[in-house]
């Protein structure tokens, strides 16, 4: 397992420095910066196609830039594959839903532990000693800290394309949390849901990232203007590509460039429901 | 297997009760369980003891006083039995409100109870307690279990339940005497509960029960039925409800039966299959949910598995109804009704968790005959309680064998029961209550001579049975002059599982109307099966073929009706009854007066010739935010 450094509350986890990224002619990155401090919330916004997937693709690893270096916890990972970034603590939701459909919430939720199972075949098939010490620990990660936390308890032998979206969200949460990650990217987990919903997820967000247990880094990209301002640590405009600020939420509101480009006339919080 | 064999004396209370069946089954027995963490937690009586101990005397240092009272809220929990059970042990007095109370209704109850400490389970009823304290400056402490959400709450007069118990272990070491000689000070005729009535008509009244009138219901209620300290009971209905307390607390004490909580109130149905309780005791509302389930289910199978089901029903339904009119099970129908069982009832029973049902009651409101026939088709002992909050919550049920469908028995051991000339039910008995707090104009009306006035209208039937006609106040009077009652035909109609709630007006009117709420589940999926589309409950209940759907349902209760109390029109709702929006009580009857005034433009338009309803109605929600509604309900005659 690859070791990244043990780093301290308010240190750098992540770091982006220059990254180019286009298809063919069309430039989704140029000469983005980033820089995340463990135990913030740090948000990334832009109207759609700012580039903003791309660069959640690019710090995962699923995308490779052409130009320019990706920092985790001070380990340059440009080169190493998803699930190597994962083992440093990188985790992830989609936009897109990308639950198992035919699975139950149970199993599409134990898949995120995967990466902490270190158990061999023969001790797998006969489940005896280590196998079994980690199913014990594992479940009592799963039940206690992410099932509790959660509130899906109701849910959890279902199959995930039979729950509402909303709920699906709220899974896709849990399995990327089931990874105990240092650093959660979350790619517009409010979207499509409705009102109750919205709070419930904004909620969740900020206990995995209050709560001492969990004290998750999350980078969080969102239309919900209401939400980000609210509990944003930092917020990271992009557009086309090109980035336009990162400050705090109100030198962004203030930024007469982010208004004009993002935001237009209106009032930011326009868009809440 | 042990009866409860629990002599009551005047000198017996509550927790005098609970210490002496703590020394006598220990650490030997599960007293409860709760599931957690998707596991079953069993919790002996010691521990039980070991909780409720150094809870009391945690609250007696922090102040608790015998009379003071303690109000809680939040889910069913072995927590919320520990503090109830603690602050009776230490002299209190509980109050338990609804845990979807809305802000004013905390409010009140907390500041007309003169509520000094609070018990909320999360964060939520914490800030619920928080918000009202200017206001409430009675409340001295403020409690709460769950840490999640708590971490930036630092209030020096919020404490957790856990600290409570720290502080409860340093007085324990310094008085060790003290928790017995606290629970030994108190007599049966101190108040132990304060219950609040959610009342149809007016504010909330509170009823003072003392543990004398529990621990006589319970008694007399397991002189009926008995139950057994191997039997198992499900909690999971609201701790506010008389009818919880009953079976948690008066019987569950007095027999040692083992009370289970379900993990979350979502999952409570799965988890009561789990356990397959002994014993069950639940308002129709729930009796309803069931049926309605099955009948969806059935729609929904496929064909070879509705024809076992109508098999096994007709059977059933020929069987209940044998024992309905008392006549002889001839040989062949047993044969027949052992094949129903064998082939779906069965197995239907185990999906329902009423596989090891015993004793299975229903109250609170009124039942339809038609889920009563539903159950008992299905071999389910289904039976009826009538009491109110003011008798300890039972009077009246039906006995064994003797069960019939449109009354609700028979005055339980030590109760009497009497109509007055005006058609009131009066009942007496020890469990009936010691008055209305602060409210000596309310205690006058209701008790006169131990007598308790119901505000019902019945009659003794001539089989002794007792029946309970409506409200009196509710009961319409027909155009032909003769009385009905409204609740009669609204239980009709809820046997339909499309309709999930339903109001008949027509009270002195030419004909009878009603207005429908649609189950959005059900008739969604209806909907969905015939490619309608929709997206919103307005919109789908306003459907045409929807207000069809409806008017074949009423069509098929109105069958057995005399003509004028047949419904001639009705109109779809564009939302279901809610108790947040004040329509129902917080048990789920409905406040009619309420519902009359604030639909008044419907009922205006159900007695004139329009088709067509415009409604402009603003919803408030839960957290204050406010919704504009607009839209056309349209009315359609039958």
């Amino acid at each position: 397992m690859v070791q990244g450094r043990q780093i301290k509350e308010g240190d750098t986890i992540l770091k982006l420095e220059d990254i180019h990224m286009s298809f063919g002619k069309v430039a989704a990155l140029a000469g983005v910066n980033l820089e995340v401090k463990k135990g913030e919330i740090h948000s990334i916004i832009g109207p759609n196609g700012a580039g903003k997937t791309v660069m959640m693709n690019c710090i995962n690893g699923l995308y490779k830039p052409q130009k320019g270096n990706i920092y985790l916890k001070g380990e340059r990972v440009n080169d190493l594959r998803p699930y190597k970034r994962a083992e440093l603590g990188l985790s992830r939701t989609f936009q897109k839903l990308e639950l198992f459909g035919g699975m139950t919430v149970l199993d599409n939720i134990r898949l995120g532990r995967h990466i902490h199972l270190k158990s061999g075949i023969v001790s797998g098939s006969i489940y005896v000693g280590k196998t079994k010490q980690e199913e014990v620990s594992s479940r009592k990660f799963i039940e206690e800290e992410i099932i509790d936390l959660l509130e899906i308890q109701s849910i959890r032998d279902q199959s995930a394309h039979m729950l509402p979206y909303g709920l699906q969200k709220r899974v896709e949460l849990g399995r990327a949390l089931a990874l105990n990650p240092e650093l959660l990217l979350l790619d517009e987990p409010l979207a499509g849901l409705n009102l109750e919903e919205v709070e419930d997820m904004a909620r969740f967000i900020l206990d995995i990232n209050e709560e001492k247990r969990w004290r998750v880094t999350c980078i969080l990209v969102e239309h919900d203007m209401g939400v980000v301002m609210d509990i944003s640590n930092r917020v990271n405009v992009l557009n086309f590509g090109v980035q336009i600020t990162d400050g705090t939420p109100e030198e962004v509101q203030q930024n007469p460039a982010v208004v004009k480009a993002y935001l237009g006339e209106d009032d930011l919080y326009s868009t809440r429901r | 297997m042990t009866e409860a064999g629990i002599e009551i004396t005047k000198d017996l209370t509550i927790p005098k009760l609970f210490v002496k069946q703590c020394r006598k089954y220990g650490k030997n027995k599960v007293a409860m369980r709760e599931k957690e963490f998707g596991i079953w937690i069993p919790f002996t009586w010691q521990d039980y003891y070991d909780n409720v101990k150094y809870l009391a005397l945690g609250m007696v240092s922090l102040g608790l006083k015998p009379g003071d009272k303690v109000a809680m809220i939040g889910d069913n929990r072995p927590e919320g039995l520990w503090a109830e059970m603690a602050a009776l042990c230490a002299g209190g007095v509980a109050v338990w409100l609804f845990q979807d109370c809305m802000m004013d209704e905390v409010k009140f109850i907390i500041d007309h109870s003169d509520t000094k400490f609070f018990v909320g389970e999360t964060q939520e009823e914490v800030d619920k307690a928080l918000s009202i304290r200017k206001e409430c400056p009675k409340m001295e402490w403020i409690l709460w279990d769950d840490p999640k959400g708590m971490r930036n709450y630092h209030q020096d007069y919020l404490i957790s339940l856990n600290k409570v118990q720290d502080l409860g272990r340093e007085l324990d070491q310094k008085e060790p005497e003290l928790f017995e000689n606290l629970v030994a000070k108190g007599t049966g005729g101190d108040v132990c509960l304060l219950f609040y009535t959610s009342g149809t008509t007016s504010l909330p009244k509170g009823v003072l029960l003392s543990h004398w009138n529990m621990l006589t219901m319970g008694h007399n209620l397991m002189a009926v039925d008995p139950c057994y300290d191997t039997d198992d009971f499900v909690s999971y209905l609201p701790f506010a409800w008389i009818g919880e307390q009953m079976m948690s607390i008066s019987c569950g004490l007095q027999v040692g039966y083992t009370v289970n909580f379900p993990e979350e109130p979502d999952t409570a149905q799965d988890n009561i299959r789990e356990i397959g309780p002994h014993v069950m005791f639940a308002p129709p509302r729930l009796y309803e949910g069931m049926t309605r389930k099955v009948q969806v289910k059935y729609i929904d199978s496929t064909w070879i598995k509705r024809k076992i089901y109508e098999f096994a029903t007709k059977i059933g339904y020929k069987a209940a109804n044998l024992k309905f009119d008392k006549k002889p099970v001839t040989f062949s129908m047993k044969l027949l009704s052992w094949v129903a069982h064998a082939v779906m009832q069965k197995k239907l029973k185990d999906h329902l968790g009423l596989s090891r049902l015993r004793h299975c009651y229903t109250g609170g409101a009124a039942m339809g005959p038609d889920h009563f026939r539903f159950f008992h088709a299905l071999g389910v002992n289904l039976k009826q309680i009538y009491g109110q909050t003011e008798i300890a919550g039972i009077s009246v049920v039906h006995r064994d064998g003797d069960v019939k469908f449109d009354t609700v028995g028979t005055p339980i051991p030590e109760t009497e029961v009497k109509i007055t000339e005006e058609g009131e039910i009066l009942s007496k008995s020890p469990s009936v209550f010691l008055g209305y707090y602060k409210n000596e104009e309310a205690t006058a009306e209701a008790l006169v001579d131990g007598w308790l006035h119901s505000g019902d209208r019945g009659f003794i039937d001539e089989d002794g049975h007792l029946v309970v006609f409506d409200r009196s106040k509710d009961v319409m009077t027909l155009n032909d002059g003769r009385p009905f009652s409204p609740q009669y035909l609204e239980t009709r109609l809820k046997f339909s599982p499309f309709i999930e709630e339903a109001w008949a007006i027509g009270d002195k009117r030419e004909f009878i109307t009603a207005v429908m709420c649609i189950d959005y589940a059900v008739v969604g999926k209806w909907a969905d099966d015939r490619k309608l589309n929709y997206t919103s409950y307005p919109e789908l209940s306003q459907k045409p073929e929807v207000y069809d759907l409806i008017q074949k349902q009423i069509e098929e209760a109105n069958k057995d009706l005399p003509g004028p109390a047949k419904i001639n029109k009705f109109a779809n709702l564009y939302k279901v009854f809610d108790a947040d929006d004040e329509e129902l009580t917080r048990t789920s009857k409905l406040r009619r007066a309420f519902v009359m005034d604030r639909y008044k433009d419907i009922v205006d338009a159900l007695y004139s010739d329009v088709d067509v309803v415009h409604m402009d109605t603003t919803i408030t929600y839960e957290d204050g935010r406010e919704q504009r509604i607009k839209t056309d309900l349209r009315v359609q005659k039958l």
